[in-house]
């Protein structure tokens, strides 16, 4: 295939990242549904929330017998995250009124990341609006076929269970990698989530861990 | 019922902090402290959900060696820098082939 025109490889790797976030929308659909949500919840959430970290936070939540106050609180702290990438959007895309709040809608970790790989502010803005469409139809299309799928079949038995963690762990993967303190928070978020597992409801460990955010609060001061 | 008003309020909780992105005066995040503090949040609050959608079951330390095999064939395939697809589908396949054995 001819690599003259940049934009159709932005297009396509746009495309590419929908597919691969199509097969973790097929586990939170699946997911949710064994959380006990109904489909019709399920795809709400997609629809609108459509930030999939979040998403697998609250039913997560939900699925361990949690309160909704702490589902509604882990799943806001966590998608707080696409206001900041809002943030570095907004002098990029440039968009006012209505094509303000389409762009904010889809600012999620993928359209953002994609958007920021760019060299230049025309190809950002293609590479934003087209991870946008194909992230937006995967991710639907494949949380109804798993909360279908979800309704009919255990979804553990297919080990989508094991899904969950290992996709929060690739969400970390480039911030473990990026910087000492990065890991040092990451671990100290999971400690102290561990630690609490057995002695607090669901959905407190994972609130809890917005402490370990002291260690870079502490470090600030500090001459380096 | 509960879990609809779940549903509507984190729906449109997340819609309105995106939104909140796009009007808020981008000098707030040249402030170094409230830039650091938001960008290091979901790193906590990741390492917290691993560990916990690993190894708890509500408010109980569950261990499911088939869930933690998957977990481990994932956390090897993001070590090695697996795109995103593969990390999914090798976790599922583990964990659904060691509870079939």
């Amino acid at each position: 295939m001819p690599r003259d025109n940049p934009e159709a490889g932005v297009r396509r790797d746009a495309v590419g990242v929908g597919l691969a976030v199509g097969a973790y929308g097929f586990a939170f659909g699946a997911a949710s549904v064994s959380a006990g949500l109904s489909a019709w919840q399920t795809c709400v959430l997609s629809l609108v929330a459509f930030t999939g970290g979040t998403q697998f936070a609250v039913v997560g939540v939900v699925a361990g017998g949690g309160a909704a106050g702490a589902a509604l609180a882990s799943g806001l702290l966590l998608g707080s995250r696409n206001m900041l990438y809002g943030m570095r959007m907004a002098p990029l895309l440039r968009v006012r009124g209505l094509r303000r709040l389409l762009a904010a809608w889809g600012t999620i970790d993928e359209t953002t990341a994609m958007a920021q790989a760019q060299q230049t502010p025309a190809l950002a803005r293609v590479a934003y609006w087209w991870t946008f469409g194909g992230v937006y139809v995967f991710w639907n299309l494949a949380t109804l076929l798993g909360a279908l799928a979800g309704s009919i079949v255990d979804p553990t038995r297919y080990g989508l269970d094991a899904v969950v963690p290992s996709a929060f762990l690739a969400l970390l993967g480039p911030r473990l990698r990026s910087s000492k303190l990065d890991r040092r928070i990451a671990i100290a978020g999971a400690v102290i989530a561990g630690l609490l597992i057995p002695i607090t409801p669901a959905g407190v460990p994972v609130l809890a861990a917005s402490a370990a955010l002291l260690l870079a609060v502490r470090t600030r001061g500090r001459p380096s | 019922m509960t879990l609809w008003i779940l549903v509507l309020l984190t729906s449109a909780g997340c819609f309105a902090l995106k939104v909140l992105g796009y009007l808020v005066p981008a000098r707030i995040l040249q402030r170094p402290q409230v830039r650091r503090l938001v960008e290091l949040l979901p790193v906590a609050l990741l390492g917290a959900l691993v560990v916990v959608e690993a190894i708890a079951d509500g408010s109980q330390l569950h261990v499911d060696p088939a869930r933690l095999a998957g977990f481990a064939v994932g956390s090897v395939a993001v070590w090695r820098r697996a795109p995103f697809l593969i990390v999914v589908v090798a976790a599922a396949l583990t964990a659904g082939l060691v509870r079939l054995a």
